[in-house]
């Protein structure tokens, strides 16, 4: 993976120095808390509703075994021995104290790390597919672009104050697992006609209060103008973006004030004007950056312990059908560690769970590790000759749940339980989805599914794009739940669609039950996922499965 | 006739620990909500919030919460002043494990 140069050290270092020196200032009384907010928010520091929340940026998800155990030892050190990771691949803190911090952002400057550019109206962590240098359909790896556009937009002066925050992802993979449609700046690698790799360029996608998916400006962009169009996007939004509203500041909306066409033409005229400026420095960079992520030295080994495995063991059965995916290298899998363990908080894992994860990864996974935006951990390298150990491993420690793409694999926002933004929680309602299903036993009759749930309107859970999405909601000082169906997170990207009226906290799970008894009454056979069998039957069922049983109660 | 005041609270978070606070009757700053003072007149709320406001190298962020008083002291009305004055509810952190110490 990429290692930091002395340029990028120094400025870390830097910037530790400096923060280290305004908390200072905040604790005797220099700065007032007006002064020193912004300071702490571009170095990812909070203050929520319990306690100060440090979000560290896992650069397009990808994190090293002494990186893991770094973020596992301030856990320890500064905090209650956990870590959340978050659905745009941070890890967050939920417990530091002020004074403490400098000394958690030496730590991770230690391992080259940062909270750099995790808040403000800035481009924040460019994430991108989990499963990059590994995925079976991948044309590229898309980590040395993010990589790229990760030095470019870090401290970059013209866009440090954006109308407001810039999210970019991007995949290398015709299967988009990064959600790049509903992203500030989606890329999605193709081939043009000529067979070169070259970039789908999606704008103004997003979801929150006003949920979009981008809309294509360029259909084929080549590599070599990657970085000059990217700042012709950002450079356009800086100029038109709506400083005036807080909420229509977001590119989707200058993009739908400004109209396709016509934004189309603003960038592509923008990026004439800044083609030529870019000498070629970006793609000596890019070339340099690409050297890092060349692929481990895959053995070559017998497989057939694995397939013996495969046929004795049901529970390892159970474990490799969900958790498993092709790896280009058929020796090999890709293998992602559920951090959903039902009945525990979706994404959280302990400080002992991530030194083991990292001892699994150094002793089984070339050293690599990756966090998901669905909230999990990736071994994106493991010979299947090693997975019955790994698995035991796995499943000694807890992280051997076989329920990944399943119901229990959901994503949750912190919601109430931590954040200051949020209207209701969300924490317990997936808890308590995850253990009522695995209580009656159906989560893998239903098969795949995406449940997502944000405990506010900012959609940091993604609700939008799940298949059922669940949105907690303050109605009148209650609790109240609000679920859409049929939405989509991949390259086929739909934003659900609402039901109807919201739903009490202990009124949520039923209902999400009586959708999950309609759609097994329904789908023609039990290869219909429940997406396919929304898209062919609607909405008008699952509404009727929801509300006529409400309907017969108040009338009983 | 202008609407009955309802009671409040002051809260806000300590700037070191950033744990949550309440503003008590005799100007201290207690983790416990029943130790709070509930405010039952508008002006002396609002003079109550400038002498929090004023503690900046105390608390950050203080604001007027709702409130009622209770057999113990005040107790907050919406479940978000609920919640914190307990923690988050999938683990035995915050409030809910400090003041049990």
């Amino acid at each position: 993976m990429y290692s930091y140069s002395d340029f990028d050290e120094a400025f870390v270092r830097t910037r530790v120095a400096q923060f280290t020196n305004q908390v200072e200032r905040r604790l005797d009384g220099s700065l007032t808390e007006d002064e020193f907010r912004p300071l702490r928010l571009m170095n990812g520091l909070y203050l929520q509703l319990h306690a100060y929340m440090l979000r560290v940026a896992i650069p397009y998800g990808t994190v090293s075994p002494r990186q893991m155990r770094q973020l596992a030892y301030i856990a320890d050190t500064w905090d209650k021995g956990y870590g959340h990771f978050t659905t745009r691949q941070n890890i967050q803190f939920n417990w530091p104290k002020l004074p403490d911090v400098p000394a958690i952002l030496q730590a991770l400057a230690d391992v080259e790390m940062h909270a750099i550019q995790t808040s403000g109206n800035c481009v924040r962590n460019v994430t991108a597919d989990h499963f990059a240098g590994a995925a079976a359909d991948e044309i590229a790896d898309p980590r040395p672009y993010a990589e790229l556009l990760r030095q470019w937009s870090t401290d970059h002066p013209e866009f440090q104050f954006l109308p407001r925050k810039f999210k970019i992802a991007i995949t290398g993979a015709p299967n988009d697992r990064a959600v790049t449609k509903a992203h500030d700046i989606g890329l999605r690698m193709v081939r043009n006609a000529a067979g070169e790799p070259g970039f789908e360029v999606m704008v103004g996608g997003g979801l929150g209060r006003t949920p979009m998916i981008g809309v294509t400006v360029r259909d084929f962009l080549p590599e070599a103008d990657l970085l000059p169009y990217v700042e012709a996007v950002l450079s356009v939004y800086n100029t038109l973006g709506r400083r005036d509203n807080k909420y229509k500041a977001r590119i989707k909306i200058t993009v739908h004030e400004t109209g396709a066409e016509e934004i189309t033409r603003m960038i592509e005229a923008r990026f004439a004007e800044l083609r030529p400026l870019f000498g070629g420095n970006d793609l000596k960079l890019l070339a340099d950056i690409s050297e890092a992520f060349a692929p481990p030295a895959f053995r070559s080994a017998p497989t057939d312990a694995y397939d013996a495995f495969y046929s004795a063991d049901p529970v390892f059965r159970a474990w490799s059908d969900t958790n498993l995916t092709a790896h280009r290298n058929s020796q090999y899998v890709i293998v992602t560690i559920s951090l959903k363990a039902h009945g525990e908080t979706p994404g959280d894992a302990s400080s002992a769970q991530m030194r083991l994860m990292a001892d699994l990864a150094e002793k089984y996974g070339h050293g690599d590790l990756r966090i998901s935006h669905e909230q999990n951990v990736i071994l994106p390298h493991v010979h299947k000759s090693d997975l019955p150990t790994l698995h035991a491993a796995l499943t000694q420690a807890g992280l051997g749940t076989a329920n990944v793409g399943l119901l229990s694999d959901i994503i949750a926002c912190p919601g109430m339980d931590y954040c200051a933004l949020a209207t209701a929680r969300s924490i317990p309602v997936a808890q308590e989805l995850a253990t009522h299903f695995e209580a009656l036993k159906l989560e893998h009759e239903i098969g795949p599914l995406k449940i997502k749930i944000s405990g506010c309107i900012n959609a940091c859970g993604h609700h939008h794009v799940g298949h059922i999405g669940i949105l907690g909601l303050d109605r009148a000082g209650v609790e109240n739940y609000q679920i859409t169906l049929g939405g989509d997170g991949t390259e086929d990207a739909v934003i659900g669609e609402k039901t109807g009226p919201g739903f009490a906290y202990t009124e949520i799970v039923p209902a999400i039950e009586r959708i999950l008894r309609a759609y097994l009454d329904l789908r023609t056979e039990p290869s219909e996922t429940f997406l396919q069998a929304y898209k062919r039957v609607g909405m008008e069922p699952f509404k009727a499965a929801l509300y006529e049983a409400e309907g017969e109660k108040d009338a009983a | 006739m202008s609407r009955r005041f309802t009671p409040k609270v002051v809260t806000a978070n300590r700037l070191r620990e950033g744990d949550v606070v309440y503003l008590t009757t005799d100007d201290r700053w207690s983790p416990v909500h029943h130790e709070a003072e509930l405010i039952e007149d508008e002006a002396h709320a609002q003079m109550r919030l400038l002498h929090a406001a004023a503690q900046k190298l105390l608390v950050v962020g203080a604001y007027l919460a709702d409130a009622k008083p209770g057999a113990n002291g005040p107790e907050p009305t919406h479940f978000r002043e609920e919640f914190r004055t307990r923690g988050p509810s999938n683990y035995n952190h915050g409030k809910q494990a400090d003041l049990a110490s």
